[in-house]
């Protein structure tokens, strides 16, 4: 066996690499439930890749064919219905988990330097996700793909002078049909997969060089033993974290099967009712709503009201959105990371961001008039929908939740950070 | 083009408007009492789909073949619900074409194989309860849980004929009420000058079947189109149990294996 290694090892450095990035890797020892989410990340792209590998062997990307297809994996194919229930549950954990693994370095300050490039990295991985997820979403070519794919490639065409030939271009034709529909597949099976795997190759490479940041956002890099070189708060992440993940990863899959096996379809959010209806270009649906991971965004999109005659203002909001997020290492001008030693102003706006993207994210799924209108009483917002003059004001909330960043983490009170971690 | 999202955006919100006012004025239904794991009820239900349902309705997802999954082996099946075909694999479908069916009903009738996923099964129970005999319509049928609906009431002389009955309520709080004093199908409708009617149903003349009856029946056909819909579900339950229960010896194991290794992390 030693001989097969150093033979290997000659040629490849694979007792190396194991080293670098797992059982030399030194990881701070007090990582809590929010450090879960990393390696559950992994493995539920694992298994996106998995049954995706697996329902591309029966899957027709023909406008014709494809629901068809869909049915046939969930009634013809051995284990189908597993894999295709695996795939769609697993498209919504995969946000959960996403979203989690965000909200946890919002918490500890694992943007900041020198961990800025990583975050970075990130913000991209969440770019292709939300990309992957909306190509995949048309596959099984249902009402709510067809016409939530209408709705997003329109949100293109509403950029001035080049919008109408650019929807024409993404689509392929002048609405969306089987040639967008082929070309989808396409984005969805095999280009964005690979940009995916990429960037969190490029992710995990960047974690290993800088180190992972902790909940006390202490460098343990800064207390090294003399003796050994390495850090007093660290631990090997093999095999002192695989068995701590191993733990994660089986309490998440009990999780994940009791919905994939007792509640597939998620109460209409994983899998939408008018889904099982096939595409039909000449009926729009009565009520078009995306899936749950991307309703805080449309929620904002349908708050920004049209100027100039013109919806671009919305989705410009929409995108600015997501974008503001790459600048969060340099709108952050605290002096410390970790929400423990941060002040009142910093917490208490990171619960006002949290509970703003909450309440969008289920403002975006259910229709404007959920909660009336104001009564012509009132001033101002005379007969306004109340929804949407609240998604307005949380709008605004989020946004202000980073502009307002460097001022407020400046002048927030923060406590004294130890200086070695506290467990 | 650059009007074409405000235009979808709009056909969107008004829809997503229409539909709130829809669920707030939508017929009130009745929880249907199928169970999926009756399966006498699911193969009578299989009885009432052939011999009522596929004359217009296919199930072109749907093998005969399936069938096996209620507990009827293939003998069975062909001696008794295939009709139109002798392949035991083949699909159900309707002997209709879709050319004349579009001709005959304004469109054509739905595929079933998923409609208990579109509707639910409420919804399809109560519809089928909701038939009443309405003048105006092209077909002489109208339905409360569905109003203005292609389909005639292919059960009526089964279920018999119902007529519709109509209370005027002076606002909508005790429209409201009334709905809920009804327990089951009713529908509350502003008309104009302010005012509300509720519709409730009641049988003109009757069927063959007494309403229990009738109800039964309706409930057996409900619980085969959900059967239907998913014929992997009892299955999928099945497993599902299995794998938590695996899940949580495979947590123990892993829980002490990290106890063992982090015995000396302080």
């Amino acid at each position: 066996m030693q001989r097969i290694l150093n033979w290997i090892d000659d040629r490849f450095p694979l007792t190396a690499l194991w080293k670098s990035q797992v059982s030399e890797y030194y990881a701070p020892k007090n990582f809590n439930f929010w450090y879960f989410m990393g390696s559950l990340a992994l493995v539920v792209l694992v298994m996106q890749l998995i049954t995706g590998i697996f329902l591309t062997m029966s899957y027709k990307p023909d406008a014709t064919k494809a629901f068809e297809s869909v049915e046939y994996i969930m009634r013809d194919v051995a284990g189908g219905w597993f894999i295709r229930y695996a795939h769609s549950t697993g498209a919504s954990a995969f946000f959960i988990v996403v979203y989690l693994h965000m909200f946890r370095a919002l918490l500890y300050g694992s943007y900041r330097k020198p961990r800025e490039l990583l975050w970075i990295v990130g913000c991209f991985i969440y770019l292709a996700l939300m990309a992957e997820a909306f190509f995949g979403y048309l596959l099984p070519w249902g009402q709510m793909s067809y016409w939530g794919a209408q709705v997003i490639v329109n949100l293109f065409s509403t950029v001035p002078i080049i919008g109408d030939d650019l929807g024409t271009w993404i689509r392929g034709d002048y609405t969306v049909s089987d040639v967008t529909l082929n070309r989808f597949f396409a984005f969805h099976v095999a280009a964005v997969p690979l940009v995916l795997l990429l960037l969190v190759v490029v992710h995990l490479m960047a974690l290993h060089e800088v180190g992972s940041n902790n909940p006390d956002g202490v460098e343990i890099k800064d207390r090294k033993d003399p003796k050994t070189g390495h850090p007093i708060d660290g631990i090997p992440f093999h095999p002192y974290y695989t068995v701590k993940d191993l733990v994660g990863v089986v309490v998440f899959l009990a999780f994940f099967s009791i919905v994939l096996f007792f509640w597939p379809d998620g109460g209409g959010y994983f899998l939408e009712a008018n889904n099982f209806v096939p595409a039909n270009p000449l009926q729009t649906p009565v009520h078009i709503a995306p899936v749950w991971y991307f309703t805080p965004f449309y929620a904002m999109l349908r708050a920004v009201p049209s100027y100039f005659n013109s919806q671009f203002w919305g989705v410009l909001v929409m995108g600015a959105a997501v974008v503001i997020l790459f600048f969060m290492p340099w709108l952050d001008r605290s002096p410390v990371k970790s929400i423990r030693y941060r002040g009142p102003l910093y917490k208490g706006w990171l619960a006002a961001f949290v509970v703003s993207f909450l309440v969008l994210g289920y403002l975006g799924v259910v229709p404007v008039t959920v909660w009336g209108q104001f009564s012509e009483k009132v001033p101002l917002l005379g007969t306004a929908d109340k929804a949407t003059v609240v998604a307005r004001v949380l709008t605004i909330v989020y946004f202000l939740f980073f502009l307002l960043m460097p001022w407020y983490t400046a002048r927030d009170k923060t406590k004294p950070v130890p200086e070695r971690v506290t467990g | 083009m650059m009007n074409a999202l405000a235009r979808l955006l709009g056909i969107a919100l008004l829809a997503v408007a229409g539909v709130a006012a829809g669920n707030e004025g939508g017929a009130q239904l009745e929880p249907a009492p199928a169970h999926r794991l009756d399966v006498e009820s699911l193969q009578r239900g299989a009885a009432h789909f052939v011999n009522y349902c596929i004359g217009c309705h296919s199930a072109q997802f749907m093998r005969y073949s399936r069938l096996t999954g209620l507990g009827l082996n293939e003998q069975q099946i062909r001696d008794n619900l295939m009709f139109s075909t002798d392949k035991i694999g083949s699909p159900m479908l309707s002997p209709m074409s879709k050319a004349d069916a579009a001709i005959w009903f304004g469109v054509p009738p739905p595929d079933l194989s998923v409609e208990a996923r579109v509707r639910g099964k409420d919804w399809l129970y109560s519809y089928l309860l909701a038939f009443y005999q309405d003048g105006k319509a092209p077909t002489g049928w109208n339905n409360l849980v569905f109003p203005g609906v292609a389909m005639p009431h292919v059960l009526w002389n089964l279920q018999g004929s119902q007529q519709v009955v109509e209370t005027e309520f002076e606002d909508a709080e005790k429209a409201e009420a009334a709905v809920i004093a009804a327990k089951g199908l009713a529908l509350a409708e502003r008309i104009p000058g302010g005012k509300y009617v509720v519709k409730t149903l009641a049988i003109e003349s009757p069927g063959t079947m007494s309403s229990v009856e009738y109800r039964r029946f309706v409930a057996d056909l409900v619980n085969y189109l959900d059967y239907m819909a998913e014929p992997a579900r009892n299955q999928r339950i099945n497993i599902g149990i299995v794998v938590l229960i695996y899940l949580g010896v495979l947590f123990v194991f892993a829980y002490a294996l990290k106890r063992v290794y982090w015995k000396d992390v302080h």
